[in-house]
């Protein structure tokens, strides 16, 4: 009978080894804080009717934003507590705890970089950007909402789904996968990976990828049929051409992962031959697969840090983008040529010399887009008047950083030296300067750069500064010890060595700079704080604090919640630029549809996370309930015509006469 | 979309892919010609038949300018070449090196060599 | 300038047809996302049809009448999917409903030929575990008629609308996406046939 109600899930797989009982009372103290905090202020029914159940991407991009917040904050301490280990790692150090080396035993020390990967590639990072991307795309195109409301707010709780899916251990119990970021295979069939921690793994990815494939969709539809009359292609935002090429990725290469992640679960759970060593199957063909996802959603990853470094070049430079149409054109070719590099993630795996050079090849062209853009933006800034601003501090980290990690990149893109580089430190110097120097400082500048539109008030420059350096050296002083290390040998993933190998001390280094790092990112929680505290003095009255040229800032800050009341007529590139120049004009208002809030989605996302959990824990009635639960949300929500409210043009009116009270942050909403 | 529906462009489309289907099948079950050209024509007959189904079915390509319709099919198309036929080239070269219970008859295959 | 001719225009466009426009072309986008899916398992067939681990290979395995019986079936449902349709834009009602009945029967009778050919093959011991060439032939056949197990539903469903609620704006417009669903089947089953079953008997 418990088997039945239970599945596999039995008492023995509550959380209790010390750090996982440290891990579920940290989540249970910040969820009782959280409940306490909302019942003490009254806001249960505020934040259901107008945040959670909210259609209103500034106000879903605000909720990634958070969201993606929390999961670093805990990626960083997985990253701490990996850091830790390598340092007491070395053999002279005797073990404590659990293990015989360092503090955590082998097992534990995988789960945790694997945890550390996955947070931070997809709660963190994608997070973040489709954060930035709903909160600024549609301002800058002119429109209200994105194609797909519903989808929109259906996208973001399976995104929740998954977060609360990779950190189910810590509040169920079980394990999380040890197998890497990717869970290579065999190691993560049944074979090898009997416990749970790996169908964790899949369900999270598989909950939260359907999220991010709807949202690609929807941003997709929505820049290349919801512009405002008279904005081409070519006379777009340079972020929302970033955005377009990095969701044309998404939705190209989501289905690719969901296939290869299904796959493995037909292994797991059917006991199927597509990966195992046996009966036929070929593990290799999952890290092929796996790495055509892999690498073009690294691409997804940065290539919207490149629009944002456009925008802020231009702005911060008090000229329009040098050379508009080769931008484009890069990140077009970025875009298409992320394809035909998959393979430099396994030379080594033995496809041979042939295919090994085409792919190196290939490797080595896709840098040359990366570079024109470089060279846009330094001649940008030739002649023009640079305002020192806090985003254009992260530009300038990120050029210092991004040209030295993609550098060691294309080193890398030679099959011969990869063989030498393949899985050491110096590949995860690599890549973590490509994230962090170029996706995260990117999204730091963005966040710090679009704050004032979305929140009404500046963020404090001189902490945001202070964050900067200490991020920036912090960085240096982490990653370089690591590009030295793999140059000498350090294989990756390693939770001991012998201590004649010299490597401790600059482990030990490394250690030190993550310190500094955590303290940047310390001041940069205190700068959110200090601007709140001072908002009244940091008010953006104006609308546009940095003399912008695109079409943001022409709303209010922070914008009303209909974004604008009339669809602005585009006439060149540089929206806000040219109608700054022209005279204000009567503007004759007119009716609009809005949509309604909707908690289908909560619903919907509800269901598909309890179908992972049963898949998880093969809790067989839960995987029929939670089906059709999903079945009934769709058919219902599908027969939902009412789903659409109006402002009449006299309503407009009032509300464009005084927009400091139907901003979107303050206006509650006005039909459920 | 419905503009270019009408009962002429379904049963011509029905028709064609009845052929079709029929042609392929009997070029198959009556092996009628070559291992390599059957392969290709039977592919080629396939391809047609999608074609055939994405005009005179789904009216794709009579849409008016910009045909986003067509042109993300065609990109979409190109990545699934790209995936399935790189993975055939990949994997049958790292099933040639990698394989060890194959390799003798790779190498009787591909390098007439006897193990 | 050709540049604006790609651009809805909210003084012209009625809101609600812009809206629709919007949905059947993100609707195509995800049928493009779901084609994607299909390549994988399309690769992963590809890469693993012959490791049989000694076990019987796909001459021995597939029915070439049968499979073309199932083909033909399909084939003429997307033919009268594409017939209700243009009943549904002639706003006639009842022909819809007639012509998706004879395409849900004729999808059932595709399940039903397909289950038959898998317990067949699963009582003979060929199960999806017994090795790699099973399991991706499997999970492929299965995945398609997984979806159209999801199509029939959809059709039901829709179905009922039109009964009770009548040939509305609505409704029709989740005909459209169906019948694109539908023909979008038919043109997958067209390359399950060539690769699996074709390709398997030659």
């Amino acid at each position: 009978m418990e088997q039945f109600l239970l599945g596999k899930l039995t008492w023995s797989a509550l959380p209790h080894e010390w750090f996982t009982i440290g891990g579920t009372g940290a989540f249970f103290a910040l969820g009782a804080g959280v409940i306490a905090f909302l019942t003490y202020l009254k806001r249960w029914k505020w934040l259901w009717n107008n945040w959670l159940t909210s259609v209103d991407p500034k106000k879903i991009g605000i909720m990634y934003i958070v969201v993606a917040v929390f999961m670093f904050a805990r990626g960083a301490l997985d990253a701490a507590m990996i850091w830790l280990q390598q340092i007491l790692g070395a053999s002279n150090v005797p073990g404590v705890l659990e293990s015989q080396h360092g503090y955590l035993s082998s097992n534990h020390f995988q789960q945790i970089f694997t945890a550390h990967g996955d947070i931070m590639v997809f709660f963190v990072t994608m997070g973040f950007l489709f954060g930035l991307i709903n909160l600024i795309v549609p301002l800058q195109i002119g429109a209200r909402d994105l194609a797909f409301p519903f989808l929109n707010t259906l996208g973001f709780w399976l995104y929740v789904a998954g977060v609360v899916m990779i950190n189910c251990f810590f509040l169920v119990g079980g394990e999380f996968g040890a197998t890497g970021w990717l869970a290579i295979s065999p190691l993560s069939e049944l074979q090898f990976s009997p416990g749970v921690g790996v169908d964790y793994w899949i369900w999270s990815l598989q909950v939260s990828g359907i999220g991010t494939l709807i949202g690609g969709i929807n941003f997709f539809v929505t820049i290349l049929k919801m512009r405002a009359p008279g904005m081409t292609l070519m006379r777009m935002p340079l972020f929302t051409w970033a955005s377009l090429c990095s969701m044309s990725l998404v939705i190209t290469i989501f289905p690719i992962l969901a296939i290869t992640i299904a796959l493995l679960t037909m292994d797991r759970f059917f006991g199927m031959h597509f990966f195992t060593t046996n009966f036929g199957g070929n593990p290799m063909m999952y890290w092929n697969l796996i790495w055509m996802w892999g690498h073009p959603e690294v691409y997804v990853l940065i290539i919207p840090s490149f629009g944002i470094y456009s925008e802020i070049v231009s702005t911060f430079s008090q000229k329009k983008s040098f050379g508009y149409s080769s931008l484009v054109a890069a990140l077009i070719g970025v875009t298409v040529l992320s394809f035909s590099v998959w393979l430099h993630h396994f030379f080594t795996m033995g496809a041979g010399a042939d295919i090994n050079a085409f792919f190196g090849i290939m490797t080595m062209i896709i840098a040359i887009p990366t570079g024109m853009q470089i060279v846009n933006w330094a001649l940008t800034m030739f002649r023009g008047r640079i305002i020192y601003s806090s985003p254009m501090y992260w530009f300038f980290g990120f050029i210092s950083t991004f040209t030295f990690g993609g550098m060691a990149g294309v080193l890398m893109a030679s099959p011969a030296t990869d063989f030498q580089l393949h899985n050491s430190l110096f590949l995860v110097a690599h890549f973590h300067t490509m994230i962090v120097g170029g996706a995260l400082f990117g999204i730091f500048a963005g966040i710090t750069y679009w704050w004032p539109k979305v929140m009404g008030f500046r963020l404090n420059e001189r902490l945001g500064k202070y964050a900067f350096w200490f991020w920036l050296i912090g960085f240096f002083v982490a990653f370089t010890p690591l590009y030295i290390l793999g140059f000498m040998g350090a294989t990756r993933r390693l939770d001991h060595y012998d201590a004649s190998t010299g490597w401790q001390p600059l482990f030990i280094v490394a250690g030190v700079g993550l310190v500094i790092i955590m303290m940047g990112f310390a001041i940069q929680i205190l700068q959110i704080i200090v601007s709140i505290i001072q908002r009244k003095e940091n008010r953006d009255t104006t609308g546009d604090p940095w003399n912008g040229r695109t079409l943001e800032w022409a709303t209010s800050s922070p914008p009303p919640f209909y974004n604008f009341a009339v669809i602005p007529e585009v006439t060149s590139r540089d929206a806000f630029w040219e109608i700054k120049k022209q005279k204000k004009t009567h503007v004759k208002y007119k009716d609009i549809e809005l949509p309604k809030n909707t908690a289908m989605g909560i619903y919907l996302a509800g269901f598909v996370f309890l179908f992972g959990f049963a898949m998880v824990w093969h809790v067989i009635w839960l995987i029929l309930a939670s089906l059709i639960g999903c079945i009934a949300c769709v058919t219902i929500k599908s027969f939902d015509e009412n789903n659409e409210y109006t402002l009449t043009a006299a309503q407009l009116e009032r509300m464009e006469k005084d927009r400091e009270k139907y901003n979107f942050l303050k206006a509650d909403v006005l039909s459920s | 979309m419905h503009k270019n529906a009408t009962t002429k462009s379904y049963i011509v489309g029905f028709l064609l892919s009845i052929v079709l289907t029929l042609a392929a099948y009997f070029l198959v079950a009556n092996h009628l010609l070559a291992d390599k050209i059957l392969l290709t024509s039977i592919l080629g007959l396939a391809v047609v038949q999608l074609m055939i189904q994405l005009l005179f079915f789904l009216h794709l390509g009579k849409e008016k300018k910009p045909r986003w319709n067509l042109m993300i099919l065609i990109s979409f198309v190109g990545i699934i070449l790209i995936i399935v036929v790189g993975s055939i080239i990949i994997t049958s070269h790292l099933n040639y090196n990698m394989m060890p219970k194959d390799m003798g008859q790779y190498m009787l295959q591909e390098e007439g060599m006897q193990k | 300038m050709k540049a604006t001719k790609d651009l809805p225009n909210e003084k012209t466009d009625n809101h609600k047809a812009a809206a629709d426009e919007r949905t059947i072309f993100g609707f195509w986008v995800y049928l493009m996302t779901d084609l994607l899916m299909f390549a994988g398992l399309f690769a992963a067939y590809a890469v693993l049809h012959n490791n049989t681990f000694g076990g019987p290979t796909t001459h021995e395995l597939f029915n070439l009448p049968f499979a073309l019986a199932e083909t033909l079936i399909l084939l003429t449902s997307s033919f009268t999917c594409g017939l209700g349709m243009l009943a549904a834009h002639k706003n006639k009602k009842n022909h819809v409903l007639a012509w998706f009945a004879v395409t849900f029967l004729l999808g059932l009778a595709f399940l039903g030929l397909e289950l038959s050919e898998f317990s067949k093959l699963v009582s003979e011991g060929n199960t999806w575990q017994r090795n790699a060439f099973l399991s991706s032939f499997f999970t492929l056949v299965a995945t398609h008629g997984l979806h159209i197990t999801v199509g029939l539903l959809w059709m039901s469903i829709c179905m009922g609308a039109v009964w009770f609620r009548g040939l509305t704006p609505g409704i029709t417009r989740k005909l459209t996406l169906l019948s694109m669903f539908w023909h979008f089947l038919d043109i997958v089953w067209i390359f399950i046939f060539t690769v699996v079953y074709l390709m398997g008997v030659m």
